[in-house]
């Protein structure tokens, strides 16, 4: 049952997308303009009722440098579905899903924090897991580890 | 000595822009668990609006995890969720076994399932613990703390931690049972029911607890989907979800468990349902410890496996294999993969991106706790500002994972 | 055989003491009053637990049964700073925490002790990264340090019984240096 919904979600999402299944999970690339309406139609036609993810990946020799990625989970149909598109360093931006879910909006805090993800409509967009004053985000590749920001002076320097 | 302080974090609104009193609690507070900042807006004793800050125990989890190999991250993996440690580990090590295409043996397996219940119970202990203490109820916070203790001990006897264990590995789990664990479990089995029937005595259908959380911190099981909970929180709700269930992993699919469900989605129907969770996690480890075969606990597979030490002294071989996993960690294809877990807060998922090597290009924590914060609001509007604190004591935020 | 020095009595400043405080029934005096003190100083300790991580798990097993630090007298946490005198940070202190940790030591009113409880608030633990203080003791001077990821209770214990040594042995100046 699972791979008759796995291959209805194929045939409705192939075009103009990428869409495959891999490791049991059907994931779906797409433009970045697509995506709120991808992201509706899966929850409205196909019941996808969960949002559980929201986050980035960063290839810094790739053109478009981040990978967006969401992983939505239907309830009723027991099917996981991975939706990613690709943007540019130059304009790291997405339309925002807290429209549809409201769990997307600590989620896409949280991208932000840590890639610079831009979420088009989602007016909070603070640090969340960083703190107010922390300049750079720590997940991109050039970030290096160590590089730490303190609030507070140390000791040994006062 | 006296400096300007900053504030870390920007609240959403502030004393002058409402007309009600702002409150700040947390984020160091003896009844937050750990590190959580909630700034409420107050109408008298009701809460009108709340802000909700994490982030406080932010340790850069996946940052850490992409300069250590696949192996040596373990135990990072373990102080996300460090109540029920065993499930992290073995969550994690499922989805690279997924991305390496590597299938665990059935004694693994069977030992697996058995302690991601066991590693259950030590988490709703807790939960349960600490919310009842907030209330007052000290004797049940010892109580339970105690039958936690002989827990940490027996699971000490097996990995040698009694909190945060690396037990789990890429292939299998780090060793053995040791004799007289099984023996050693029956015992703290029945000492379970003593101690939780004292509890069921004190807190069912006790007065004071039914007021302060019948009816308090309600939501409904659409509002719960819609703001990611799940879980206790989402069965509280009615809704009978329950990844074990739905997508069975380990053993679960051989195993005969019910799934709890409350009715109002209310601070008593998640206490009730973490104490009924407990129970049907003891009826599993019942049935597995019957039908627990004999056999290897890791998988033999030179590519994740250790050989075995004495073939490493001898063998050039097992030396070079030895050497290349403890240098270069196990080589994972690339791909990219989201395996989740049923957590004891709810869904735990890792998604794992890898580039053919070592060391992981992402590891991504899907954690529960933090999708919560995320909706805490609406079980924290419209009620008053004690409720606060058993709701959130019945959310069971646990920082590790929800800040990573 | 070495020759004996005299030893010249010197108050904490460097200089000599007065010729008064150097009479034996004087000085057992000013040592049973510091003695009394100090028992009755390390026996009473109320702490804050600064609780933020997975050693919060060892805290909550070492106040209940059966490790029990009721038996030391430090059971009774108190969560406002200015009723406690111990601070224990047990757990990983973040850059965002620190102001909140510094904010909480300065509330506290002398005497104060810092217990680092475990191995991130000791260095950072194995946390080495932009988001961890390396080590409370860059921003607070601490004054036992319990090593551990997370420490056995009997570690916390032991760490509790030399931070009473360290209180029983302190001096308690009341009028002046010497007495």
């Amino acid at each position: 049952m699972r791979d008759a919904i796995l291959a209805s979600l194929r045939e409705a999402f192939a075009a103009p997308a990428e869409a495959s299944i891999a490791h049991g999970t059907f994931v779906v690339a797409l433009a970045p303009e697509s995506v709120v309406a991808t992201a509706t139609r899966l929850r409205g036609e196909f019941g996808f009722d969960l949002l559980q993810d929201v986050t980035a990946v960063d290839w810094p020799r790739r053109a478009l440098r981040f990978d967006v990625v969401w992983h939505f989970y239907s309830t009723t149909q027991r099917v996981r579905v991975r939706m990613k598109t690709a943007v540019g360093e130059a304009a790291p931006e997405v339309e925002t899903l807290t429209g549809l879910y409201g769990s997307a909006g600590f989620m896409e805090r949280e991208c932000h924090d840590m890639y610079g993800i831009r979420f088009r409509g989602n007016r909070d967009l603070r640090p969340i897991l960083l703190y107010e004053g922390f300049v750079g985000h720590p997940l991109r590749k050039d970030y290096a580890k160590e590089h730490e920001q303190p609030l507070v002076p140390y000791r040994d320097q006062q | 000595m006296s400096i300007e302080l900053p504030s870390p974090v920007r609240a959403a609104f502030d004393a002058e822009s409402e007309d009600a009193v702002v409150v700040n609690i947390g984020p160091s507070h003896p009844a937050t668990h750990g590190t959580l900042q909630v700034i409420a807006a107050l109408d008298g004793e009701k809460v009108q609006r709340v802000d909700v800050h994490c982030g406080y125990l932010h340790r850069g989890f996946e940052k850490e995890c992409e300069s250590h190999t696949w192996h040596n991250l373990m135990p990072y993996v373990d102080r996300l969720n460090y109540c029920s440690a065993l499930i992290n580990d073995f969550a994690y090590c499922d989805a690279v076994e997924r991305l390496m295409g590597i299938e665990i043996t059935p004694r693994c397996r069977y030992l697996r399932t058995l302690l991601s219940e066991y590693s259950r119970i030590c988490d709703h202990l807790t939960c349960i613990a600490a919310s009842l203490m907030e209330l007052g109820a000290m004797t049940a916070f010892l109580y339970l703390v105690m039958l936690r203790d002989h827990m940490y001990e027996h699971l000490a006897a097996l990995t040698g931690a009694r909190v945060t264990y690396t037990y789990g590995r890429i292939g299998g789990l780090a060793r053995d049972l040791p004799d007289g664990w099984l023996a050693r479990l029956d015992e703290i089995l029945v000492e379970f029911y003593e101690f939780t029937g004292r509890i069921h005595g004190l807190m069912d259908r006790n007065r004071i607890f039914i007021d302060r959380t019948r009816d308090v911190g309600a939501i409904s099981s659409a509002d719960a989907l819609h703001w990611g909970f799940t879980g206790p929180i989402l069965r509280s709700t009615g809704a009978a979800i329950d990844l074990r269930k739905d997508m069975p992993y380990l053993a679960y699919a051989e195993l005969e468990f019910d799934v709890p469900v409350g009715i109002n989605g209310d601070n008593y129907d998640r206490y009730y349902v973490r104490m009924r969770e407990m129970d049907e996690s003891i009826r599993m480890i019942r049935q597995l410890v019957g039908k627990l075969p004999q056999g290897p606990i890791c998988v033999d597979d030179r590519r994740c496996t250790f050989p075995d030490k004495q073939l490493v002294y001898r063998e050039i071989q097992s030396l070079i294999n030895h050497f290349k996993l403890v240098m270069d960690g196990p080589q994972v294809p690339a791909g990219e993969v989201y395996v989740a877990h049923e957590a004891p807060n709810g869904e735990l998922g890792f998604y794992l991106v890898s580039d053919g090597s070592g060391t992981p290009y992402k590891v991504h924590v899907r954690s529960p706790s933090f999708v919560h914060m995320g909706g805490l609001h609406k079980l924290l509007e419209g009620y008053q500002l004690a409720d606060i604190i058993p709701t959130f004591g019945s959310v069971n935020m646990i920082g590790g994972e929800c800040d990573r | 055989m070495t020759a004996t020095i005299p030893i010249t009595p010197v108050t904490a400043a460097g200089a000599p003491a007065p010729r008064s405080s150097r009479s034996s029934a004087f000085e057992y005096l000013t040592t049973k009053k510091d003695e009394l003190v100090g028992w009755g100083r390390k026996f009473s300790i109320f702490p804050y637990p600064f609780v933020t991580a997975c050693c919060a798990m060892e805290f909550m097993a070492v106040s209940s049964t059966p490790y029990d630090t009721d038996r030391f007298g430090a059971a009774l946490p108190r969560f406002s700073p200015r009723q406690s005198d111990l601070l224990m940070v047990v757990g990983t202190v973040t850059h965002k925490q620190a102001p909140i940790l510094l904010k909480v030591y300065e509330q506290m009113c002398e005497p104060k002790w810092v217990m680092a409880f475990g191995a991130c608030a000791t260095s950072g633990g194995f946390y080495q990264n932009y988001a961890t203080l390396l080590g409370i003791d860059r921003i607070i001077p601490v004054d036992v340090y319990v090593p551990g990821c997370p420490p056995r209770p009997e570690t916390v214990i032991d760490g509790i019984m030399q931070l009473q040594d360290r209180i029983a042995r302190q001096r308690h100046p009341i009028v002046n240096d010497a007495f």
